[in-house]
């Protein structure tokens, strides 16, 4: 089973000194079925007098913490080892038909489907709008098989948005990048969730790593990797299905999750809230080294 | 319309006044009304308060009524338009006529809704905790996941005392059968109890007789029952719990409530930047230091309240707020995420709820509703649509499209918008609401009306306030009464059935008190905002001053127009402060075109008393003095806040009068002048003078002569690089600007001298507007400042005063003489070199002592 240690290094640079801040991290990857994290390291320099953690009601680990001296610069670094157990799709068999997921969301029976339900409606920043719902339905014939749907919608919108850096920011509403037609991860990830949720079908977003190929015969190159987002769909009596829609794809063991919510919101990786400081540069490296053979 | 005056006869009073009153008094419709029944008699829960008004027949009540208004407008009720620009402020429409609502009415009401707020507290605790009633199908999924209140990272904390709706407030009304029903939940920020009190202190007043004879039941004692209640909910135990109202500022539409809850209750008033979270603590940051706060009477929304875990584009919360709760660190009432109950949604789920969680049927019930989110009962609503009001389910996510109001849409939309998007929506039934007696142009009307009442969680349950706010509507219509569309509200009275014992918060004469020399300590916001009044204050009087002197200095247009001696110091000086531009009647060259540039600057002085573009412009300044005073409004008397509020006044009114003729240019602007210049002047007076001698009136008071002291040695020091420094009219310009002239011709008998005068506005601690006496005065506030009293070292700003008092007095103002023609390289110019630029430092460095920064901002990433 392929093995990766994440080094998640981001740097503050603040042009007046910070009095005090605050800040909560969603960086250690969390454990589930097709994951474990052995090992997981928070660094935070200077050195905060408070930290604590919790975890969210999503099940993700959140440590926060505050810095009440004067400070320039802040370097937060995550370290996390990572063991991937490769998903695999559920088998055809088990798969219903779209609707019948769409109505498990909206009138929920058991645990695991109230769990759900919570991720089938709009978000901060999920909207949904009725020409959404025109775009989205073209994979959902009536009756579709559930898969097809979410293969054929991932396939779209991987067509539909052109990835183009730095065109969008955190905060571009996702009926915009509909629009404009470019984005990065984070804005296919949305879209992609403001389609299932116009149908009615619970999808996550979620935040995490991905280890990108290396080309046939040439060393893996550091620097190359970088955060991630993609999005989860709602089987029931399964695991969740990932897709995602930047590489349209459905993950195997290349994706290292962090942990998931309703959007971007739920997960930022590091938000913080500082008294003072004036203009700030930010800068975020990451590296994914596989540690064992992923053959 | 009947002469109530009559020749011979007095006014009518008595039975026939009272017939009068109700001429045309008929209940409209089948609406249930209160003052009569179906057959046209008086109720008798009315009938004391109707034979009072007979006895001071329309005559002696429109007095009362005039009175009453009166009263409002001094004590500067006010309730905040929204979307009118940046809080304009609406005057409290009272209507003076109380509703009276008997015993019986009230008993009813009051055990029903403490049953609501019971039940209520009891579904948000489960939201909010175990979620048995989302697991048991009670609740809808859709009605909690899609609310953008349901506050995630609020869930599993846990309250003092289990209590999430610590406050609520209800509005309810009348059906025609004399039922009553709820027609909206107010649980996250209840408002209306303050008002409530304002409506009971006009009308309890201006209706005495009746007032007592009717044995009112008193609002006080539910005051001292919330007192009770936020002191218990203070998570440190032992000594007195610190309470503070957050309000999110003065353009809120509530701020008037705010600050007048935060006074009678006697907590402090803050805003988020206030308050800083340290430790999982929350503090209130003060002149002193840190100071904790236990309960937060919070009147800012859910989700605004802390910029890190919750709205993060939120500038009114305070950061690691939630923290803090989870920690248990504080009290926030009501807690965050009671947003949720406001949900119209909830009601269709009630009644059912009400039996499954308190095992009894629910009193008083809800306006019908109708979740839209479930398919029966959206299969309802569209096949009664037009019998329905159909309104939002919640409030949209912030940045999400809102839409038009679905009642204001076309059938087919409105249905294309209920199958796209179903769980957004409700539908109630349009309830005809009841009508109660209001004044309308000398008699008495019916009006429909809306009840708000309060209800506040104590050790023993919730307990009401005994009446509450009549909300009434400005015309005739159904269901949607509201503040923000020109309705009143009136006080409501209940009579009690035996005396009752008159309480008030405000003063108890028989305990004893601890006497106090001190007010409660200063936030340093609070302390920045009388900083900088002073600041803009005498930045204005020092404008209009020198602009003033300039004018006056301009000769009339026609004669030769020379400029006159010392105008070139104040020209100089006025561009140097940035309220005119420079230009080229700065030129030294003369020439023909000496008359065109005499009146090009006549002109540009006119553009600096009306011009409102440049941010240094006198009306910015004004403007600023007048933002500030709102800002700071429950800080400054009634009268000097009115004084601030109307400063621009002349000056806009004098530009209109300046449209019609320009050859009065001039005219005009020096007559701004000479208008405003007065009202500042009293504005500083009553801001020095009304104010006690507490750290406030200190800031304000340096912020002054800081200010002061940076105006006048710029125009010294321009004064002495001037090649005329000792020509006499000169010199007199600078004794009018620096308002010393009298005190110079009362201790010398000659023309101005220029030692006799640099002396004077200078070095001469016997005039109080010396810079001498002015760097005294601010040294003498330092000494007296919280940090100045700890340390045994003075603070930078101390040292830098010291050091430019020391240098002035040092200075030998006769050098003047003996230098002619070389002033600009003499040490009083250097002094006064060097005190234009320690100013801005001593500034400066009150600011980083007492006034820390508070600007906050966000950063993301990873």
């Amino acid at each position: 089973m392929p093995r990766y240690k994440i080094v998640h290094r981001t740097t503050y640079q603040y042009e007046t000194p910070v009095a005090s801040s605050h800040h909560t991290a969603v960086m250690r990857p969390r454990d589930m079925p097709s994951q474990e994290c052995v090992d997981f390291r928070l660094l935070v320099r200077p050195r905060p007098p408070i930290q604590s953690q919790r975890v969210d009601t999503f099940g993700n680990q959140v440590n926060q913490f505050s810095l009440q001296e004067p400070h320039t610069r802040l370097e937060v670094l995550a370290l996390s080892s990572v063991v991937v157990r490769p998903r695999s799709l559920p088998p055809r068999s088990i798969i219903p038909a779209w609707e019948q997921v769409a109505a498990l969301a909206r009138q929920p029976v058991g645990t695991e489907a109230l769990n759900a339900a919570q991720f089938a409606y709009p978000s901060p920043q999920v909207t949904i709008w009725p020409e959404l719902g025109q775009f989205a339905r073209v994979s959902a014939p009536p009756g579709r098989c559930y898969l097809d749907v979410l293969d054929d919608l991932n396939r779209r919108i991987h067509a539909h948005v052109t990835f183009s850096p730095g065109e969008t920011t955190v905060g571009t509403p996702v009926e915009q990048v509909f629009v404009r037609r470019r984005g990065v991860c984070q804005d296919l990830a949305h879209l992609m969730l403001a389609c299932l949720r116009v149908l009615g079908l619970p999808g996550r977003y979620m935040s995490g790593y991905i280890r990108t190929r290396p080309p046939e015969g040439r060393p893996r190159l550091t620097g190359v990797d970088a955060s991630h987002a993609w999005v989860a769909a709602y089987c029931p009596g399964s695991d969740w299905i990932e897709l995602d829609p930047t590489n349209n794809l459905f993950p195997e063991s290349d994706h290292i999750t962090i942990g998931f919510g309703r959007d971007y919101s739920d997960v930022s990786p590091l938000s913080g809230l500082l008294v003072g400081g004036g203009e700030h540069t930010a800068s975020v490296g990451v590296d994914v080294h596989p540690e064992a053979d992923d053959a | 319309m009947i002469s109530t005056k009559a020749a011979g006869s007095g006014p009518i009073v008595g039975p026939a006044a009272l017939h009068e009153l109700l001429r045309e008094y008929k209940a409209s419709g089948n609406a249930y009304d209160e003052l009569m029944d179906g057959s046209g008699a008086i109720r008798p829960s009315y009938a004391p308060l109707l034979e009072t008004f007979g006895s001071l027949g329309q005559d002696g009540l429109n007095r009362r009524w005039e009175a009453g208004r009166r009263m409002v407008l001094e004590q500067g009720i006010s309730f905040n338009i929204q979307g009118e620009g940046g809080g304009q402020a609406r005057q409290w429409q009272l209507d003076p006529v109380p509703m009276v609502l008997s015993s019986a009415d009230w008993d009813y009401l009051e055990a029903g809704l403490a049953q609501r707020a019971r039940l209520l507290n009891h579904i948000i605790a489960d939201c909010h905790g175990p979620q048995r009633l989302l697991k048991d199908g009670r609740i809808p999924p859709g009605l909690l996941y899609a609310q953008p209140d349901f506050l995630r990272p609020c869930l599993g904390i846990q309250p003092a005392g289990g209590v999430f709706l610590n406050l609520y407030a209800v509005d309810v009304g009348r059906s025609p059968d004399g039922r009553w029903w709820v027609l909206s939940d107010r649980t996250q920020i209840p408002t209306g109890s303050g008002y409530a009190l304002e409506n009971r202190i006009v009308t309890s007043r201006i209706l005495p007789e009746a007032f007592r004879r009717m044995k009112v039941r008193r609002l006080a004692g539910f005051f001292r029952e919330m007192q009770q209640a936020l002191a218990d909910l203070a998570p440190r135990p032992g000594d007195q719990p610190r309470v503070a109202v957050m309000t999110p500022g003065p353009y809120n539409e509530t701020y008037f409530e705010h600050a007048y809850l935060a006074r009678y209750l006697g907590y402090a008033l803050v805003e988020g930047q206030d308050l800083v979270v340290r430790d999982d603590r929350l503090f209130l940051r003060t002149l002193s230091g840190l100071e904790p706060v236990d309960v937060l009477l919070r009147r800012v929304d859910d989700d605004f309240c802390d910029p890190l875990e919750l709205r993060n584009d939120s500038m009114l919360g305070v950061p690691g707020l939630v923290q803090a709760l989870r920690a248990g660190n504080v009290t926030v009432a009501n807690m965050l995420g009671t947003g949720i109950l406001q949900s119209p949604a909830f009601m269709a789920f009630l009644p059912g709820l009400c039996r499954t969680i308190l095992g009894e049927d629910l009193k008083i019930p809800s306006v019908a509703t109708w979740w839209c989110g479930q398919e029966a009962a959206l299969s309802h609503v569209t096949s009664r649509l037009d019998d329905l009001f159909v309104k939002p389910a919640f409030r949209p996510f912030s940045g999400h499209d809102k839409g038009p109001p679905p009642h204001a849409l076309p059938r087919r939309e409105l249905l294309e918008r209920l199958r796209f998007q179903p769980h957004s929506y409700v539908a109630q039934e349009r309830v005809e609401l009841a009508t109660v007696p209001g004044w309308h142009e000398g008699r008495l009307v019916p009006k429909r009306y809306a009840l708000r009442v309060s209800l506040v969680s104590t050790k023993n349950g919730y307990v009401a306030m005994p009446g509450g706010m009549g909300r009434v509507a400005a015309g005739e219509g159904y269901g949607l009464i509201t503040m923000q569309r020109g309705g009143s509200t009136k006080d409501v009275w209940v009579p009690a059935d035996a005396p009752v014992e008159p309480t008030t918060l405000l003063y108890e004469g028989a305990q004893p008190v601890e006497l106090k020399r001190a007010g409660n300590n200063l936030s340093s916001r609070v302390a920045d905002c009388f900083f900088w009044l002073g600041r803009y204050t005498e930045r204005a009087d020092g404008t209009m001053r020198l602009l003033r002197a300039t004018l006056a200095r301009c000769e009339p247009a026609g004669n030769n127009r020379e400029v006159a001696p010392g105008l070139e110091p104040l020209v100089r000086s006025l561009v140097h402060q940035g309220i005119i531009p420079s230009g080229h009647w700065l030129d030294e060259v003369q020439g023909p075109d000496e008359a065109s540039r005499a009146a090009l600057l006549e002109e540009t002085l006119v553009r600096a008393v009306f011009d409102a573009d440049q941010s240094t412009s006198l009306r910015a300044m004004l403007g600023r003095v007048s933002n500030l005073a709102l800002v700071m409004r429950d800080r400054l008397s009634s009268d000097t806040y009115r004084v601030a509020r109307s400063l621009l006044e002349p000056i806009n009114e004098l530009e209109k009068r300046l449209e019609e003729s320009e050859a009065l240019a001039t005219t005009c602007a020096l007559s701004a002048l000479q208008r405003t210049l007065p009202m500042l002047c009293a504005l500083q007076g009553l801001a020095s003078e009304n104010m006690t001698r507490t750290q406030a009136w200190r800031f304000l008071d340096m912020g002054m002569r800081v200010e002061r002291g940076l105006f006048l040695s710029v125009l010294f020091w321009r004064g002495l690089h001037c090649r005329a420094a000792d020509h006499p009219g000169l010199l007199e310009a600078l004794l009018e600007v620096a308002d010393s002239s009298i005190t110079y011709r009362s201790r010398y008998n000659i023309l101005p001298n220029i030692a006799a005068v640099y002396d004077l506005l200078m070095m001469d601690p016997g005039s109080p507007r010396s810079l001498v006496s002015l760097l005294d005065a601010v040294d003498a506030h330092l000494t007296h400042l919280p940090r100045a009293l700890e340390s045994a070292l003075p603070d930078p700003a101390r040292c830098i005063v010291m050091a430019a008092s020391t240098r002035l007095r040092l200075v030998d103002p006769n050098e003047l003489v003996r230098k002619r023609g070389g002033w600009s390289r003499t040490n009083v110019a250097q002094a006064l070199d060097l005190l234009r630029q320690d100013m801005p430092a001593i500034s400066d460095a009150i600011h980083a002592t007492y006034l820390a920064p508070t600007a906050i901002s966000r950063s993301r990433g990873g």
